[in-house]
């Protein structure tokens, strides 16, 4: 009696098991990608990578949604849908980091898995966030693609956006860290274009004149590195100078081919919208998003989360002559 | 009253030449000839500017929306280029002086008929311009590789050692002396300016007369939309963001006074030198960006001093003469 008895326990278990996973493959997971507004090509980018991680996850449909315009109020329209929609989790990049947290709360407590990447949503709105990169990521890239370039060192120097922009100044900041790992490679000035095309141009040129011996301008901004490579290619220093930096694919390609800019870098959008949605797959899933966790991203490795459950992709990625043609058109 | 102006501007010029001067102690080759070819190219749309400018406020009125006329000229050229690369850069030149004179006209037409402040017409149109260009471009930009290379060459084409852009320069600079010093319309510019009521007995239509000034203003706004673009070879809506205000500030270095009735096509062209060489000479002297700013402010309040103690002058002549009439 008592091994009947156990066995028909664990027989029923057994069945509620197998039953359950029936179920869950029967009913696809639906996740919501919430971009800043419509139209964009960053963001039909990222929808890409969702769309690659569905296709690789097999039971995940892809809802790419936004509003028409990059405004709260119409992501907040969005969102309410989704919930009425009973969607399984929703991925957004912000518009506003506080005007959604009431709505996306809203959504947590009916079970929506909630994650912010991209442009990040305050803490209690979210279970967690995804920044494309980090800033110590970032500003060793940045000296690293000059230093590829140049195996025997030389002069190099940094135009920046304003003296008060935050991210540039983090950036150079955590760029000046780890110069030690670069030796032969000198920052002989720092100048600002204050994100302006013509203030830019006209400080690239003065870093050609002073520093004669300049063999990289490293803008980490994306004003700034055009500016400065149309500036190094008026000055016939393409070649000679290599601009490099932050930049968008699109707005490079033209200095990519004309050779002013060996390389540059900027997060990509495919690898972010597929990692978002790995992880809000990861979420749905059961994966809990507490401080210190590790959670799988699929081909991205995983994300490991800080005390404001905040973790960083991956390096930015770079872009040269081998790939420019496939992601100028995308953004 | 004219030897007061060649006065004012014997004392820019020997302003900018000690500017030179103290560049040259800091950086050797500032003053070489290449260089200074270099800064001249550089400050040409900014000479430009200040000239159309120049007549409007030498009529008593302001244009602020400089600016945002050429962003949306330069992205209605920019377009165009990228739609139809067949267009040849000549007709492109043209529609961009006339799309450029039309929005003048807008200025020009609300200031006259609607007898609106000029200050709050330029900066209502320095908005709906900007809002425009979100408009045609979506807020997208247009890059370097989107552009056809006659369309970016046109400006750095050299002629005789000098790129077109300067030579277009030069050109402007001597319309506007035959225009400021040689015709009718150029002294009804003063007139208008200087005493509106006595222009009016005089016979000359004000407004009218300021509606012109807008328009030009506007058009050479319009060419240089087409140069700033080809120049930096892109397009987006911030370009020349807050660049009106440069573009005064050269007019009020270059002694032309905010009042009105006050001003010289030599003193426009040494302001927009003179901002054009700090500008060029500050990256270059490794001077904190912190005082950059503080210097450029620092030159414009010293040429308002100097104009305001010269408008003084004239109020009292007047004065003395009054009474010695009376």
């Amino acid at each position: 009696m008592g091994i009947l008895k156990k066995f028909v326990t664990a027989a029923t278990i057994g069945v509620a098991i197998l039953a359950s996973t029936a179920a869950a493959q029967a009913e696809t997971k639906r996740i919501a990608l919430v971009v800043k507004a419509l139209g964009i090509g960053f963001f039909e980018a990222a929808a890409k990578g969702a769309e690659e991680a569905a296709k690789e996850l097999g039971d995940v449909e892809i809802i790419y949604t936004g509003p028409t315009d990059t405004t709260a109020e119409g992501q907040i329209e969005v969102i309410n849908s989704l919930i009425a929609q009973k969607v399984d989790a929703i991925a957004v990049s912000a518009n506003d980091t506080d005007a959604l947290v009431p709505t996306l709360k809203k959504a947590m407590d009916r079970g929506i898995k909630v994650i912010s990447w991209d442009s990040g949503v305050a803490k209690e709105g979210r279970q967690l966030h995804l920044n494309p990169s980090s800033n110590p990521l970032i500003g060793n890239m940045i000296i690293k693609l000059a230093a590829d370039n140049l195996p025997d060192g030389g002069d190099v120097a940094v135009l920046s956006a304003t003296t008060t922009s935050t991210n540039q100044n983090t950036w150079i900041e955590e760029m000046n860290k780890v110069m030690g790992n670069y030796p032969g490679i000198n920052v002989v000035a720092t100048v600002y274009g204050d994100d302006k095309a013509d203030k830019s141009y006209t400080e690239a040129q003065g870093l050609m004149k002073a520093h004669p011996n300049l063999k990289a301008i490293i803008a980490p901004t994306s004003v700034g590195i055009v500016a400065a490579a149309q500036a190094v290619s008026d000055a016939g220093k393409a070649g000679e100078i290599n601009v490099t930096g932050l930049g968008l694919p699109s707005e490079m390609a033209g200095h990519i081919a004309s050779g002013a800019s060996k390389s540059f870098a900027i997060w990509n959008p495919i690898d972010l919208g597929y990692s978002a949605t790995m992880l809000a797959y990861s979420l749905i899933n059961g994966a809990e998003a507490t401080p210190g966790a590790e959670i799988p991203m699929g081909r991205m490795g995983s994300l490991t989360l800080n005390e404001d459950t905040e973790g960083a992709m991956a390096d930015p990625f770079v872009y040269d002559a081998s790939n420019i043609e496939a992601f100028k058109d995308i953004f | 009253m004219i030897q007061l102006l060649k006065s004012r501007e014997a004392i820019l010029a020997a302003a900018i030449l000690v500017l030179i001067g103290l560049i040259s102690t800091r950086y050797s080759d500032f003053a070489a000839p290449s260089n200074l070819i270099n800064v001249f190219n550089d400050t040409s749309i900014l000479i430009m500017l200040a000239l159309g400018q120049m007549v409007v406020i030498v009529s008593r009125c302001i244009d602020l929306s400089v600016a945002s006329n050429l962003a949306l000229t330069g992205m209605v050229v920019a377009t165009l280029n990228m739609m139809a690369p067949g267009v040849p850069v000549p007709v492109l030149l043209l529609i961009a002086v006339a799309f450029g004179a039309m929005l003048g006209a807008i200025n020009g037409v609300l200031v006259w008929k609607l007898d609106l402040p000029p200050i709050v017409v330029t900066l209502g149109t320095l908005t709906i311009f900007r809002g425009l260009i979100f408009l045609i471009s979506n807020g997208e930009w247009i890059n370097a590789h989107e552009m056809t290379a006659g369309f970016k060459a046109f400006p750095r084409y050299d002629v005789f050692g000098l790129s077109l852009l300067s030579w277009l320069a030069i050109a402007t600079i001597a319309a506007f002396f035959v225009l400021v010093t040689r015709t009718p319309l150029g002294r009804a510019f003063f007139a208008v300016g200087g005493n509106p009521h006595a222009a009016v007995y005089t016979g000359i239509d004000v407004g009218y007369t300021r509606c012109l000034a807008f328009i030009i203003s506007g058009a050479v706004a319009g060419l240089c939309g087409y140069l700033w673009v080809a120049r930096y070879a892109v397009a987006y809506v911030d370009i020349a963001g807050g660049f009106e205000l440069e573009v005064v500030a050269a007019c009020v270095i270059g002694g032309i006074s905010i009042a009105g009735g006050i001003g010289s096509v030599g003193g426009a062209v040494l302001g927009a030198l003179f901002l054009g060489i700090v500008k060029n000479a500050l990256p270059v002297v490794d001077i904190s960006p912190f005082w950059q700013l503080a210097i450029s402010g620092a030159a414009i309040i010293i040429a308002v001093a100097f104009n305001a103690r010269s408008e003084r002058k004239k109020g009292r002549i007047i004065l003395k003469q009054a009474e010695r009439l009376a």
